[in-house]
């Protein structure tokens, strides 16, 4: 029955693709970019300050309070500092687990870690960071640890630190990056450990052969093949820490993050203008770090 | 002399299966030594082992004299070429070769000159800002090459060096290894499979079977004066006769060897001069290979031999398939065989 369709699309190519395509191109095209610059264009609406209505009149005010207002620019800088923190820890706690997956497990082995890397992303993510917020609270599992080993004074010491230090695990910005950190390392781990699978052993060999030492060998071939990966990786953990605001909320120092900013503005606040030129801060962020990773090289790899 | 190169009774087993058991070797300097077996042997283990990539279970590596067991591959004076060659994608040609140099910190300019020099050496010196991707397997080859010896290294082991090469191109780098070790006067140890290669290149060929060296000889010694029926099979493609067929060829039950070119196809009724063996048989089967032609004969005692025949202007014309033949060839052409 379906054989005279076959038959038509058979030999129309173009119009074989263009069907398959269309609808996926629909959604993407209309309900992700057009909602995007929806946002993008509310960004530049002003608002009237008496009746908070937003008036569709073209204006860079918003932006102008965005970027002078101290408050404004201190959640930027916070969050900002937060995701590279965050970028980097796990692309260091990242690559040897990585490392380990991509060369030196057995296929069971492998199929393990794959499953373990990410078990904890079928759970409900509301429920780790509740879960978190108890293990880093002052009676909480990690203090109970510290204090086993008889190391209640290295943790006092650390949550004495000025800004990141806090009472408690759970309220200061050393806990928060801790989950952070936990949240986003399987966004890490798998393309890192994707792009080590695709080095050749022969070349970790060939330069071990030519004389280069292993830490050579590491900064001289491994780390530039995996930094697609690494790249790829970065832009997950940088992208997810700038835009969350229930890490934040729930977990250490009272200080706004912008996702906090963005659910408040276009929320109780009211003030959709102001939420949307916070939620196009990540965005030319990740613009401005991707064309910073290109340009160093990371994806000359690929 | 100290030998280049020296395996002691080294073995290496994965899990239960041995790659390597007790295989002593000794390499001199200078020479082109050739690796050969089937795939499964132990002769890329063996290279491996040389190279540092693998540490035997039992036994010693030496070169020049000096046991080198355990020491890494990055303190050896041994280079190797892969048989992927595994030129870094991430790197130019010239970085490539120059990366001997850089990892032994030797100045940017001074490694850019021995690169330039090394690329033109393998007639490459255009190719200096290329990618490896944009080569040709020919010209990777030659990189990998130039690559491996710019550390001038005491032994260049190449693993299956044309592996991936076309027949043409096979030939012109068979041409080139063989001359480029003669100038350099550099010991190489190439593992191949093709028998081929093994015998046109090398100074002397070690014939792997099964983890164990089956016969060390010169390509000459090899092809002429097999020792077991693996080598006499494998090495010169010859015709194992065993058993009794062998008993009543030749009155004696140890196996020998008769090489396909050394037997005569005559018709079925002649009667044969004085001292030749004789066999009857059908033929089953003839392969025309353009100089030659191979005729596989099955004789009525059973086995199927192989006949090589010289297709040269004046041979007269094959019997058909299925016609009665008798093979006959001179007893002093056979090579008498260890029993296994």
């Amino acid at each position: 029955m379906l054989r005279p369709v076959s038959t038509f699309l058979h030999g129309r190519n173009a119009f074989y693709v263009s069907l398959l395509l269309l609808p996926p191109l629909l959604w993407l095209g209309t309900i992700y970019l057009g909602s995007l610059f929806a946002l993008l264009a509310q960004s530049f609406y002003a608002i009237d300050e008496f009746t908070a209505r937003i008036v569709p009149e073209l204006t860079l005010a918003t932006y102008r309070q965005l970027v002078t207002h101290p408050a404004n620019v201190d959640i930027v800088l916070r969050t900002l500092l937060m995701a590279v923190a965050v970028t980097v820890a796990c692309g260091i706690v990242a690559f040897p687990v990585a490392n380990y997956m991509a060369r030196h497990a057995g296929p069971k082995l492998k199929a393990f870690f794959y499953v373990g890397v990410m078990l904890p992303m079928w759970t409900s993510y509301l429920v780790k960071v509740y879960a978190w917020r108890l293990i880093l609270a002052k009676q909480g599992v990690v203090a109970w640890g510290f204090d086993t080993v008889g190391a209640t004074p290295l943790l006092d010491r650390a949550l004495e630190t000025p800004v990141i230090g806090g009472p408690s695990l759970a309220s200061s910005y050393i806990g928060m990056f801790i989950v952070f950190v936990y949240m986003w390392l399987p966004f890490m781990i798998l393309p890192l450990a994707a792009a080590l699978e695709r080095v050749p052993g022969s070349l970790l060999q060939a330069s071990s052969d030519l004389g280069a030492k292993p830490g050579q060998t590491f900064r001289n071939v491994v780390l530039p093949l995996a930094l697609p990966g690494l790249a790829a990786g970065s832009v997950f953990t940088f992208s997810l820490t700038l835009g969350d605001y229930i890490i934040p909320s729930v977990v250490g120092a009272p200080g706004y993050f912008i996702g906090m900013m963005v659910y408040q503005q276009q929320g109780t606040a009211g003030n959709m203008p102001l939420a949307a030129a916070f939620s196009v801060v990540p965005i030319v962020l990740i613009a401005l770090y991707l064309s910073l990773a290109r340009r160093l090289g990371a994806f000359d790899a690929l | 002399m100290t030998a280049a190169i020296e395996l002691r009774e080294a073995s290496r087993a994965f899990g239960a299966v041995v790659a390597l058991d007790r295989v002593s070797l000794s390499i001199a300097p200078g020479e082109f030594f050739a690796l050969l077996g089937p795939s499964g042997s132990g002769k890329t283990t063996c290279l491996r082992l040389i190279a540092g990539f693998d540490h035997p279970d039992q036994g010693r590596i030496l070169l020049e004299g000096e046991d080198v067991t355990d020491v890494p591959p990055y303190d050896r004076n041994v280079n190797t070429v892969f048989q992927d060659y595994a030129l870094f994608p991430h790197m130019s040609v010239a970085e490539n070769v120059a990366y001997g140099p850089r990892v032994r910190r030797v100045a940017a300019a001074e490694r850019r000159r021995r690169a330039q020099e090394m690329l033109e050496l393998v007639r490459l010196g255009e190719f200096a800002d290329r990618r490896p991707t944009q080569l040709s397997g020919g010209q990777k080859q030659r990189v990998a090459l130039a690559r491996a010896l710019i550390n001038q290294p005491k032994v260049l082991l190449l693993d299956e060096p044309l592996g991936a090469l076309d027949l043409k191109l096979r030939e012109e780098m068979q041409a080139e290894l063989k001359g480029l070790q003669q100038r350099l006067g550099i010991t190489f140890v190439f593992v191949t499979h093709d028998q081929g290669e093994a015998l046109s290149m090398a100074d002397r060929v070690a014939v792997f079977s099964r983890g164990r060296v089956e016969q060390l000889d010169t390509p000459r010694g090899l092809y002429t004066r097999p020792r077991t029926a693996f080598v006499a099979s494998f090495v010169g493609s010859a015709n194992v006769v065993a058993g009794e067929l062998a008993e009543r060829l030749t009155g004696r039950r140890t196996p020998f060897a008769i090489r396909p070119e050394l037997i005569d196809i005559r018709p079925a009724d002649t009667s044969l001069p004085d001292g030749m063996f004789g066999a009857d048989g059908t033929l089953e089967d003839v392969l025309y290979h353009g100089s030659t032609s191979r005729c596989h004969v099955r004789l009525d005692a059973g086995p199927v031999l192989a006949v090589a025949r010289s297709e040269s202007a004046g041979a007269t014309p094959l019997p058909l398939r299925g016609t009665r033949i008798r093979l006959a060839w001179r007893p002093g052409d056979t090579v008498a065989l260890e029993a296994d």
